[in-house]
């Protein structure tokens, strides 16, 4: 071991000095807003000893719809959607604009990655009973979460504007209308009109980058809220939860996804 | 508007409050004569300094709640007058959409007795290509004097993919007619069915469902005839058709969405269309 030499008087002075000018801008934003000690609330709160890796699914959900957000912010800067030009704008994007295939590509791909990872994390909370008391109410945020993120899928589907994106709206539309007594109406108000036109390809625009993006971010606010509030569950497994004491941990390498092997018996290899 | 209601509002309360006899009434008043000279007592002696109220006092409506009441009521009529014409914004505009005229599909000659024409054409030209439609036609000869048009509309009654004519189709004989509106094209073609290459729905020459998950029989057009020419009007939605050509018999009813019943129980789930506020 190197043994670290006691740093000068004057040496400590100086490093004092300069902690505290880097700490002047925060203090005084904590101060007026209390913003750094709710960050630091959020990002240092105490969770469970036992959860594990399925505990991350909902981050990766929010991640993957910060990277939605990003990317498409990016997308409507060179996208139009009016049909004369949609389609010719999206292929600008893929094969003109730089690194557009890339962004382009984050965003179609990440659609299916959101979508995939919102239904692991429900399972997730499903399977662990995690909806149990006091997490109704956020268990019903996010199944309000879910339509709303499907409804993306199916609002941005239409925009790139070619054949398979215009006949699977028709199909996606019709389906709709095929709801009893409201469903006409609700596929007319739609395609905003008798037919797919104009006006159906601005709506979905709308929609898909302002209305929806809205509801969610609101409703993620919500759910993180309630996550903070009320804590994050242990896995059903727990010992802790059941009120047992907390034997010693097993070593690093035998941690896991998987269930920890039942504790006090003699570990493998020994 | 809003500033003159409140106004008037407070105008009458004002009025009322003065000429309500013995308003403001208020516990307490001058303390009583005589006990100024009083020794005093201890504190914790005699009774209370203000006698507890047996009732609430004061006015039945305080102002703290009525500004209150107001303030909410107020905020709710603002909130509506701005909901209220965006919402309408939002959904009148689908519902209140021009009828489309007539399209003019060139002269009926260009349609021989007994064959079968694929027309594509633009419903709404200023709308440009979005509004492309097709249709299959077939002249069924004269009936009583007058000419007798098959129109067949290419939306599939599933979900309205285009059905495709099965058969032969001569590309090559394809014919581009101009008239005054747009431009049309024409092919031949000898469908032996209709399919549909979405779900699998295949209909016969007269539209009858003969496989797949549709629900009724293809939506035909209306039509006329004007100074030789065939004119396409509305569509409408077809249960059943009954014979062949000129001597079918269709049970016609009005426009509906594709994958809706229009006869039978089912269709008493689709009691209010669109067209209805058209």
């Amino acid at each position: 071991m190197a043994v670290v030499p006691p740093p000068s008087r004057r040496r400590k002075r100086r490093m004092d000095q300069v902690v505290g000018l880097a700490n002047i801008p925060i203090d005084w934003l904590e101060e007026r807003s209390g913003l750094v000690g709710g960050v630091k609330y959020f990002l240092f709160r105490k969770v469970p000893s036992d959860i594990n890796w399925f505990h991350t699914l909902g981050s990766a959900t929010l991640t993957a719809f910060l990277v939605q957000a990003a990317t498409g912010v990016i997308l409507a800067m060179y996208y139009s959607p009016h049909p004369d030009e949609a389609y010719e704008s999206i292929r600008y994007i893929t094969h003109d604009v730089t690194l557009g295939w890339l962004v382009r590509g984050m965003h179609r791909w990440g659609a299916s990655v959101f979508i995939i990872l919102l239904f692991l994390h429900m399972a997730r909370v499903f399977l662990f009973g995690a909806y149990k008391y006091p997490r109704e109410l956020n268990w019903i945020v996010g199944v309000m979460l879910l339509p709303l993120a499907m409804l993306e899928g199916f609002t941005g589907y239409l925009l790139p504007w070619d054949q398979t994106a215009y006949w699977a709206t028709v199909v996606g539309i019709n389906l709709n209308g095929t709801g009893p007594i409201v469903g006409p109406l609700l596929a007319q108000f739609l395609r905003s009109g008798d037919e797919i036109g104009a006006d159906s390809l601005t709506r979905f625009y709308a929609l898909h980058m302002l209305l929806l993006p809205g509801a969610i971010m609101g409703l993620i606010g919500l759910h993180l809220y309630l996550v903070i509030r009320l804590g994050v569950s242990s896995p059903p497994w727990s010992e802790e939860a059941a009120g047992k004491e907390r034997t010693e941990a097993p070593p690093s390498g035998e941690r896991g996804l998987v269930r920890p092997r039942a504790r006090g018996g003699r570990p493998r290899g020994e | 508007m809003a500033g003159v209601v409140v106004t008037l509002i407070f105008a009458f309360l004002w009025a009322r409050d003065v000429m309500t006899p013995g308003r403001a009434t208020t516990t307490g008043g001058p303390e009583p004569a005589g006990t100024a000279d009083a020794a005093p007592i201890p504190a914790h002696e005699g009774g209370p300094a203000m006698p507890p109220a047996d009732e609430p006092v004061g006015e039945r409506m305080p102002r703290n709640k009525f500004l209150e009441l107001t303030t909410l009521g107020l905020g709710g009529v603002i909130t509506g007058l701005v909901v209220g014409p965006v919402l309408g914004f939002a959904v009148l505009p689908a519902f209140t959409g021009d009828e489309l005229d007539a399209v003019d599909l060139g002269p009926l000659d260009e349609y021989p007795k007994g064959e079968w024409r694929e027309a594509t054409f633009m419903s709404d030209p200023a709308a440009g290509e979005v509004s492309r439609r097709t249709a299959f036609i077939r002249n069924n000869g004269m009936v009583d004097e007058q000419p007798s048009v098959t129109i067949i509309s290419n939306r599939c009654v599933h979900l309205g993919c285009p059905v495709q004519s099965g058969g032969p189709r001569q590309d090559e004989d394809q014919e581009t007619i101009k008239t005054e509106q747009a431009e049309l094209t024409v092919t031949p073609i000898q469908p032996a069915n209709f399919s549909c290459p979405c779900h699998g729905g295949a209909y016969d020459t007269e539209g009858n469902r003969i496989a797949g998950p549709p629900v009724r029989a293809l939506d035909r057009y209306k039509y006329s005839i004007k100074g030789g020419n065939l004119f396409l009007l509305e569509p409408y939605s077809v249960g059943e058709v009954k014979g062949e050509g000129a001597e079918a018999m269709i049970k016609a009813y009005g426009l509906q969405g594709p994958g809706e019943h229009v006869d039978g129980p089912s269709g008493l789930l689709y009691p209010i269309q669109p067209q209805d506020f058209g």
